[in-house]
Formats: structure tokens, sequence, C-alpha cells
């Protein structure tokens, strides 16, 4: 059996900048700060490409919805380390974007598709973002397709005969493992098991084909709601920075403990 | 490189390959996107499309690794005569710009005789002079160096912004974090790029060399096909800088420029730029020609910024951002053969950097530009990118511009400065007030670093020298530390906010980082000439501390804490490093 697979996914501030929130709510400068994918949906775009490599006749989209500007940027490295298609909407992305029509959004550009093929859609994306972690917006994907198989904190897939086996995380740091008899189905993934694949600038070149002219007619796409931000805050960073060479693992680690103690 | 008469060359996979993205890149793709968006040209590589564009950037974005600017932005207004500075984040009109001669107020610099006595003579006549928190103002600047109608601007966002509007042109990609190994080189043709991490080749009937100071691509341009006669690359510099937000309750005109000669050493030459919403750029350039071998920039800079008449402004602010990279100050006498078959060279390091002005940005924009206004004849009238051709379309463009002009005059000014300091002042002086028709001459051998023991004879006992050398070597430490408190330079005062520490500078706004599967890219070739080397400068200078003392006095380098400046390959006496291009570096978006 064949999937079409469509990720959802954003765009994150690049974890190595500093933040600081400004009033308003914002972020400082954030839209002068380079951007990488979400790294929860980019998990979920990892093992969506890995999905898709296990047959010929998978097929791998992604729907991403934030600035153009910033994601033609983006796509210029996520293009580069698995063959996809691209289905960009125009749109503000970030921290203080609502759930509710950010998710709409997505569900109505994968409802949109001529060719959608809903006996093999499997939905994946990440089971919270890295700007804000609302931790909703694949359930709403999920509700707006009228797709009821929903897995959340997914850390595995395994296809058995055509039925999907999904690992999921549950409380008590455990896994719950389901069987899901056939798609479509909305796969929210937690970390999964592959790592970041490296770059293949042959596999950019050939997705660009696709993606250029994709990201050329990306749609605006409006996320206002009513919901109003009132204030923002960061966690507090503090670095005490000590310069030591060769010091054993194990004293490393007994002054670690004992700094965890206090 | 392959050589045979018989060789059949394989299609290619693209009609452009660029070989790095900065302002010559960006005024080349901006022209040359413009111009396809016109229609007509027929891509070469594949019949009946667009012709393709491909940029490749080693940085992991088109906005990381480049520094801060002031530039008279002549040829960026060219291209958009309706720039609005609003538009690009940390850019504004230069509105207030001065030249300071910052004097000593420790005693602890490099002075030379003649410079301690004009300093005894401003400090003894400071109602006259109005020698003002140990500097003083001079009265003009200079013509040749002045920038009082261009812009302050962040490169990294000016980048950013040129950046995404090229791709979102449609016209050309540019893809970070992809860098280059080496030319395609083919019966003596450049036929493409090799790219580094997994070695595969690229082909376009055209290469577009931009890849800075010291791009891997360019180097082995130069191996292959040699500099043209008389020409060498010899005059470097370091360039470091500080993005500083400025405390509550300073607040500086935005576009206010500070030029800065005397300190922290006489050689090393500073800025200060006022960006808008109460952001600073401050740093120091430490050139090649400074016999000093305690060369460091992070220590400078941070004496630089506690100088009076800085820390008055500065004293409480916040360092948001930090970074470092080579400057080649060679200018023309270091322009390499501009043209050959299949590729063109624009940007710094094909010579346009004008010492003289002290700008670089905006001549690289312009060879850039010139070469899309080539490329673009060349394409329309179905002329291949040979030899010939692009020097009849780009090469003659550009003898014709105010850039050739200017790059004359500047070509000779920095000629004094190898015999000493004085000299290098007055020749800069005669050279830029002629325009360039006096000069001193330049002389035949560079003076190699000073050893430590010369470099501070006089100062340190020759013992002590070499007691704090063998203890920081044992300690596995850099020595201009030890050196520079030796002699006066006071302990720098942590606060955790704007003095930090070198390696948590490194944390500090767009962190440095090497992707985790890279293998090292700087490697010492051989040992033995480390191990008999007095000054190790690549230590020094290393503005990341990448490079620190390792086992038997051989330099260790660790990847993780590079910042790709490139300082390490043109400080080395013996040419002993290896610098191969590689992904990673500083995130920083601000510089």
């Amino acid at each position: 059996m064949s999937f079409d697979i469509i990720v959802c996914g954003g765009l994150a501030p690049d974890p190595l900048q500093s933040l600081e929130p400004a009033p308003g709510p914002a972020l400082k400068n954030e839209m002068m700060l380079p951007a990488v994918f979400d790294p929860w949906a980019a998990h979920a775009l990892y093992e969506a490409a890995h999905l898709a490599a296990q047959h010929p006749g998978n097929r791998l989209r992604v729907a991403c919805l934030a600035p153009k500007a910033k994601l033609q940027q983006v796509m210029m490295i996520m293009a580069q380390k698995l063959p996809f298609e691209l289905i960009p909407l125009d749109g503000a992305s970030n921290g203080f974007s609502d759930a509710m029509p950010t998710a709409e959004a997505l569900a109505s550009a994968i409802q949109a598709l001529p060719d959608l093929d809903r006996d093999r859609l499997l939905v994946f994306g990440g089971w919270e973002s890295a700007t804000r972690g609302a931790g909703v917006v694949m359930q709403i994907v999920g509700e707006r397709l009228g797709i009821t198989e929903q897995f959340l904190a997914v850390d595995e897939l395994r296809i058995d005969n055509g039925a999907l086996v999904i690992k999921e995380r549950v409380e008590g740091g455990r896994h719950m493992v389901s069987r899901c008899a056939a798609p479509p189905a909305v796969l929210a993934w937690a970390t999964g098991n592959l790592p970041e694949p490296p770059n293949h600038p042959q596999t950019g070149m050939a997705n660009m084909r696709t993606m250029m002219p994709a990201l050329q007619k990306a749609p605006p796409t409006a996320t206002a709601s009513g919901i109003a931000f009132r204030e923002v805050a960061l966690p507090k960073v503090q670095r005490e920075t000590r310069i030591v060479k060769d010091l054993p693992a194990a004293d490393i680690a007994r002054e670690l403990a004992a700094w965890v103690k206090e | 490189m392959h050589e045979d008469p018989q060789f059949d060359p394989k299609p290619p996979d693209a009609d452009i390959l660029c070989v790095g993205f900065g302002p010559a890149t960006g005024g080349f793709l901006t022209t040359l996107s413009r111009g396809l968006a016109e229609g007509g040209i027929e891509s070469q590589a594949f019949p009946g499309m667009p012709p393709q564009v491909i940029c490749y950037e080693r940085a992991d974005d088109i906005s990381f690794g480049v520094s801060g600017v002031v530039t008279r932005a002549r040829a960026i207004r060219q291209s958009f005569p309706d720039f609005d500075p609003a538009a690009v984040p940390m850019a504004t009109p230069v509105r207030n710009e001065k030249l300071i001669y910052l004097l000593d107020p420790e005693g602890a610099t490099r002075r030379p005789a003649w410079l301690q006595a004009a300093d005894w003579i401003l400090n003894a006549f400071s109602s006259l002079s109005k020698v003002r928190h140990h500097a003083f103002d001079v009265p003009f600047v200079p013509d040749f160096l002045h920038k009082r109608d261009g812009y302050v601007m962040a490169l990294g966002q000016f980048n950013q912004w040129v950046g995404q509007q090229v791709m979102m042109s449609g016209q050309a990609q540019i893809w970070p974090s992809t860098p280059v190994a080496e030319p395609l080189v083919e019966n003596g043709k450049v036929a493409g790029v090799v790219l580094a991490g997994d070695g595969s080749e690229v082909r376009a009937p055209l290469t577009v060399v931009a890849d800075g100071p010291v791009g891997a691509v360019s180097r082995r341009l130069d191996d292959i096909f040699g500099l043209p006669d008389g020409h060498e690359r010899d005059e470097w510099a370091l360039g470091m800088k500080f993005v500083i937000e400025l405390p509550e309750g300073v607040d500086l005109e935005p576009g206010t420029v500070y030029h800065t000669i005397g300190y922290p050493e006489p050689e090393i030459f500073g800025f200060f730029y006022v960006h808008p919403d109460r952001v600073v750029s401050a740093g120091i350039f430490v050139p090649s020609w400074m016999q000093s071998p305690v060369r460091t920039g992070y220590r400078y800079l941070q004496h630089f910024i506690q100088h009076p008449f800085f820390w008055r402004f500065l004293k409480g602010g916040k360092l948001r951002s930090w970074g470092a990279k080579s400057i080649l100050e060679s200018g023309k006498h270091g322009e390499p053969h501009l043209a050959g078959d299949g590729y063109a060279r624009i940007g710094e390091n094909s010579g346009s950097t004008n010492v003289l002005t002290g700008s670089g940005v905006d001549e690289a924009w312009l060879t850039g530009v010139q070469l899309g206004e080539a490329v673009l004849e060349l394409m329309r009238e179905g002329k291949p990118f040979t030899r010939d051709n692009l020097d009849a379309a780009y090469v003659a463009r550009r003898r014709a511009s105010w850039l050739e002009k200017e790059g004359e005059i500047a070509e000779n000014a920095r000629n004094g400065f190898q015999k000493s300091l004085l000299s290098g002042f007055l020749g800069m002086a005669l050279d830029g007030l002629s325009g360039g028709r006096l000069h001193l001459t330049r002389p035949r051998v560079r003076k190699p670093p000073q050893k430590l023991i010369d470099a501070y004879f006089g100062r340190l006992p020759h013992s002590y020298v070499e007691k704090l050398v063998a203890g920081c070597l044992k300690e596995g430490r850099p020595i201009h530390d030890a050196l520079m408190d030796a002699v006066g330079w006071p302990e720098i005062p942590f606060d955790g906010q704007l003095l930090v520490s070198h390696q948590d500078a490194l944390l500090v706004g767009g962190k440095v980082q090497a992707p985790s599967d890279a293998a090292d890219h700087v490697i010492f070739r051989d040992q033995a000439l480390c191990q008999s080397c007095d000054t190790r400068i690549c230590i020094e200078i290393c503005s990341g501390e990448a490079i620190r003392p390792g086992e038997g006095a051989v330099p260790a380098f660790d990847r993780e804490k590079c910042v790709h400046c490139g300082a390490c390959l043109w400080n080395c006496p013996s040419a002993n490093v290896s610098f191969a291009a590689a992904p990673g570096g500083l995130h920083s978006a601000e510089n």
C-alpha cells in the first residue's frame, strides 16, 4: 500500500539566536532573526521521508505557513535534505499566531489539493511547536479534515500489512502502542528516532524545480484572530562560565550533581 | 585539474553558478534577475526554459558572518534609486562623521617616541587642542575618507534584504550552508564547481567567484592560473566588532560615525557607528603590517570600547552580537585575473577593496553590477563565456568605471606602513591628498612579524618573556593576555553584560556552531614547522579561540568555535595552515 503523506510545519527563530521579549507583545527584532523549519515539525518530516522512501508509490508533500520571503530562505536548506513537494502558504507565523486560524489555513490548503487521496492520506506534524507550543494545531487540522484517527506525541510508526502500528508517549514516561487499520490518520510527532539528514545539493536542485514555481504562487493567507496576547517572558538565563581543560567526566558529573542539589 | 585534448564535457546542471553570497553577488544577482525578468533569454543548460542561476553560500544563512559597515553606497543607490534605509533593519543615513585621534590613557600601547611627543603636546595645550576624554577631535575628515552622503548598515541585514528580493524574483536560487571546495577545471577552463561535503560536481557555462577574502575557490584559481605580473596579496587585516545596546539614558544620534586612530595600538584603526534604536557597532582592524606578534583582536577590542571617549557612552551597555572577518587590503595591487574561460571574479577577492577610502562594500557591489550587465549582454547576443568575451564585456566595464580610477589612486597608499608607522601615515596622507600622484615606493620585501623577544625588547626582560611564554604553553592558553598584563594593560573588569570572556562571546547573539558530522577545516600541514615557530600568531589572532596551544607545541583546532574569519591563514609566517571551505560558524544576523 502506498501513502500520500502531508507534513504540516511552520518556522521558528534559529535556536542559536538570543531572544528578548518586547512590548506588544513580541520578540525583539524577530523579523531580523534568521529562521529554521520548526524543530518538532522537522522530526515529523524526517520520519515522513523515511516512510516515503519505503515504497515507490508514496508521495511526500510539506504544507508550510510562513512569511513567503522567510519561507523561501528556509526551504533552500530543507530542500537539500530530502525530496518533497512544497505547499506554501504566505502568512504570519510566529509565537503570537493563534492555533485555530493556523490549523484552518493548513486544513483548507490540504482539502483544496486536486489530487488528494483520502484513502492514502497521512497528515504529519509536530506535537507542538518551538514558537509557542499550543499543542493543538494538528488536532484541529485533523478535525477540519474529518480525520478521527489521531495520534499525539508519536515516537515511532511501523507499517504492518498496510496497517499503522504507532508508538505514542503517554503519562508517566511510558509508551502506548496502537494499531490503526488504514489511513487517513493524523500523527503529531514528538522527537521520532531519526537524525537530521545531511545536505545533498543535488536533492535540493531537483526539489527546487517544483518548489520555485510553487513559492512564486504562494497564496496570501490570513491568520488573524480575536485573541490579544498581553505579555511575553522568556526563561531567565544565567551563565557562570569556568574554563577547565581535561576534567574527568566523573568530576564533571559530581559537580553537576552538587549544583542540582543546591 | 582535468587535462585531456579529447575530453568530452558533461552536460551542464545550471547556466550560472555563483560561489558566495555577499555584496558583490548581491549586486550581480540583483542586476541579472532584473534583466532575466524582462524575458527573451533562454537557458543554455535546459533549452526552452529560463536560465538556471544558483548561488552557493558557505554560511548557514545569507545574513551570517559578515560585518557592520559605513558606506557611501554610490553603486548601491544606482541599483536602488529609491533606496529607503528604513526598509533595512539597522540602516540609517550618515548624519555626523568625525575622525578621532585617541590618546593612550594607560600608557600601555606600543607608541613610538614621536607619537608620545604628539600626545604630550596635545595634553599640554589641551585648552587649544580641546583634548577631551583622552581624545582629539581632528578638525576635518579628509575628503578621500568621508562617508557623509552614505549609510550606516549591518551588512547581514542588508544581505538578507537583497537576498530575499532576488529569491522573490524567482530568477535565482541562493543555497546557504553549501560550501564549495574548489573550482572544477577541465582543459584550462572552469567548468563548474566541486561542492564540499559530498564532493559532487556541478557544471555550468559560467562560474561567478565571489567567495570573499579567504575563499577556497579563489585561492585555488590563484594556484592554477597565478596572479598577473607584479601583483601580490600581502596586506590583510582582521576586523572585529561588537554590536552593543546602549545603556538607558544614553541617546546618540543614529548615523553618527567615528573613525579612530591611535588606540588601542597606534597601528590599529577603529570605528564606531550608531544605528537606529540605540544600537552601535564598535570595532577595530588589526593589520598584517602591525609588527607585534601579539595580535589579539578580542582583548584589544575590549580595551578599545573602554577608552574614555567611548566608555562614557557604553558603560552599562549590553553586548548583543559579536563577529570578525579578514579583510584583503591589497586592493588593486592584489587583483587576480578577473576573467577566464568559464569564470569571472567579483568582490573583495577580485581586489576591489579600497584601503585609502576605507571602503569595500560599495566597490564589491559595483563589480557585481558590472558583471551582471556583462552577462546579460553576452546572453542576449548568444556569445559564450570565454575569456575574450568576458574581458570585453565585464573587465572593460570595470576599467572604465570610478572603481578602477579610485583603485589606482589607492594602490600605493599603504606603502609606507611597511617601513614605519610615521612613514605609513605620511605616505597615506600624501597619496590621498595628491589623488595618487605622489606616494612612497612599495618595499621589495615585507617585514615578517617580530620575534617575541624583539617585540618586547626594552619593555620586558628577555628571561621574563620566556618564562611567561613557557607558562602559557604549559597551561594551554594563548600568550597575549600574559604579555599585555605584563606591559601595563589593565585587567578587563568583566561585567557579564558587555565585558565578557572570549568564550562567552561565542554564545552571545547568534552563537557559533559547526555541524556534528563535519571534518576539521583547519589543518596544520607540517607539525614540525609549528613546533619550531617562535610566535604562533595563529593562536593569538584566532577570533574564536578555536586555535589553542596543543600537544607538543602544535596548535590544536576546535571547529565548533571557528567563525571562519580565516585570519590563521594569512598570519602563519610559514604558510603552514590549510583552510578549507566548510559550513557552520557564526549565526549572528546583526553583524
